[in-house]
């Protein structure tokens, strides 16, 4: 039986784990080949490295950081942060990462992703969505939208029209945001998820920005929705905080793979206990691995 | 030596290291020549069936039944797999090896299309690709299409319907998942095959 995921996550900055905390039993936490073989003896079923360095400069450290935790990792790896063209996406590849994520730039241009899946294939193509759901609030003459305070300013034909108020599949409508979370973009996520997969990508991994950081749990509806929009697997993150909640985004939010991006909260053996957890709660898992 | 035929087809790189990582030295190559003298030859390949043309076109599939006739191990991965079969429908009118009876389809509409993850393997023969293989073993698969069960069938894996996860037949062997990135049971595939005498 085709089993769910549970994917690490590393974020790493200039070459070092960061947000990682202090274990015992391991020489260096911040060690992201060490950690990533770790996770993956430990029951990870996917490893993604994500590269939050901030400056250019320090940028050019990535190639050998995957290049080094590649060499003894034998379950997928996908390496995603600032990849902005084809070569960028070649040299990852090269320095051995099955896998890459592509988000900002691939707003800027979606031929982006379509030029990368004819090179290396649509499963090496994950399409990151950052979303966050606005809620309509009750004002005087209408229904506003939230937060709104950027795209009051944008000319509207930046704004795709999807984004509103005919939003059918959710209560709320989803939109897109880049560079980090920082800037809205006015697409909508199951527009946007659904123009990636019929441009090549290969999966989308879909971030709650809502729930991002609250450990208040995944954000089901939303995953449920993307997940019917598409046909190409969901990866859920975001708000992870308890080992119901991945129970949670498997159930209702069918996701096909969850991120346990705050998975060092838990400590590091706990990817197996919480694998055995949604085994007994009926989820299919790769356990014992 | 493993020969890794390079037919621009995806990235190389995955497997190139796991048989590093072994111990075994890997040549990776596009020139039929080098393809001829080879006694291990290893076609991966990812994506679409219709990048197997190359194949055709560059010399390469010639070199390769060559080197089948004299017997040189052959092991094809996912798409490498798939074009030992008659072809696919994923690109009709172009050949596979027909080293296997039987056409490459894409899973039934019951089911979610890619196959994307890890699933278990039900070996049902004798194998010496999975020799100290447990049955039930989890393995990474990602794919729209797949090859029927055949007389060559050693492992099966159900996804909709079953379908062949390895086939074997003398000097050939075919997995439809990827050993390279299978964990310890992957591993111990690759490792198989790289041990195996001519």
């Amino acid at each position: 039986m085709l089993t769910k995921r549970i994917i690490a996550c590393l974020d790493c900055d200039a070459g070092r784990v960061v947000k990682g905390v202090k274990f015992v039993n391991i020489r260096d936490a911040g060690d992201p080949a060490e950690l990533a073989a770790l996770h993956a003896s430990n029951g990870a079923d996917e490893i993604v490295l994500l590269d939050i360095t901030a400056t250019h400069e320090k940028r050019k450290t990535l190639v050998e950081t995957v290049r080094r935790t590649a060499r003894q990792l034998f379950v997928p790896f996908t390496v995603g942060g600032g990849i902005r063209s084809l070569d960028d996406a070649s040299a990852i590849f090269d320095a051995g990462a099955d896998k890459i994520t592509i988000n900002s730039a691939a707003v800027a241009d979606p031929s982006l992703i379509t030029c990368i899946a004819e090179r290396f294939g649509s499963q090496a193509v994950i399409i990151a969505i950052d979303a966050r759901r606005t809620a309509v609030v009750p004002s005087e003459n209408s229904s506003s939208v939230i937060p709104s305070e950027d795209r009051a300013n944008r000319p509207r034909s930046e704004l795709r029209p999807a984004v509103s108020e005919v939003e059918g599949d959710l209560p709320f409508p989803a939109e897109v945001y880049v560079s980090g979370g920082r800037k809205p973009t006015g697409h909508n996520a199951l527009d946007w998820a659904r123009e990636a997969e019929s441009r090549g990508a290969g999966e989308v991994m879909l971030t709650s920005m809502d729930r991002d950081g609250t450990r208040a749990g995944f954000d089901c509806e939303l995953t449920a929705a993307v997940v019917n929009a598409v046909s190409i697997p969901v990866i859920a993150s975001g708000g992870a905080g308890s080992p119901d909640h991945f129970v949670d985004v498997f159930r209702e939010g069918r996701a096909d793979a969850a991120l346990a991006a705050s998975i060092f909260h838990f400590g590091l053996e706990s990817i197996g206990e919480l694998k055995q957890h949604l085994q007994r709660a009926g989820v299919p898992m790769r356990w014992p691995v | 030596m493993i020969t890794l035929v390079d037919y621009h087809a995806g990235n190389l790189a995955s497997v190139r290291k796991a048989f590093e990582y072994l111990g075994c030295e890997v040549e990776v190559t596009e020139d039929p020549e080098i393809v001829r003298g080879s006694r291990h030859i290893v076609v991966p390949g990812v994506g679409h069936f219709g990048a197997t043309l190359q194949l055709e076109k560059s010399g390469l599939r010639e070199a390769i039944c060559e080197s089948l006739d004299h017997e040189a191990l052959f092991l094809g991965i996912c798409v490498g797999m798939q074009w030992m079969f008659q072809g696919s429908t994923e690109a009709t009118g172009i050949p596979g090896l027909s080293l296997f009876p039987a056409m490459i389809e894409r899973f039934p509409n019951t089911v979610k299309s890619p196959h994307v993850g890890w699933n278990n393997i039900e070996i049902t023969l004798g194998s010496r690709l999975l020799k100290g293989v447990p049955d039930q073993s989890f393995v990474y698969y990602t794919h729209s299409y797949r090859a029927p069960i055949v007389p060559g069938t050693v492992a099966k894996t159900n996804y909709g319907a079953d379908f062949s996860g390895i086939v074997e037949r003398d000097n050939l062997f075919g997995a439809q998942f990827h050993p390279e990135k299978s964990g310890p049971a992957g591993l111990a595939i690759l490792k198989n095959f790289a041990e195996l005498a001519c």
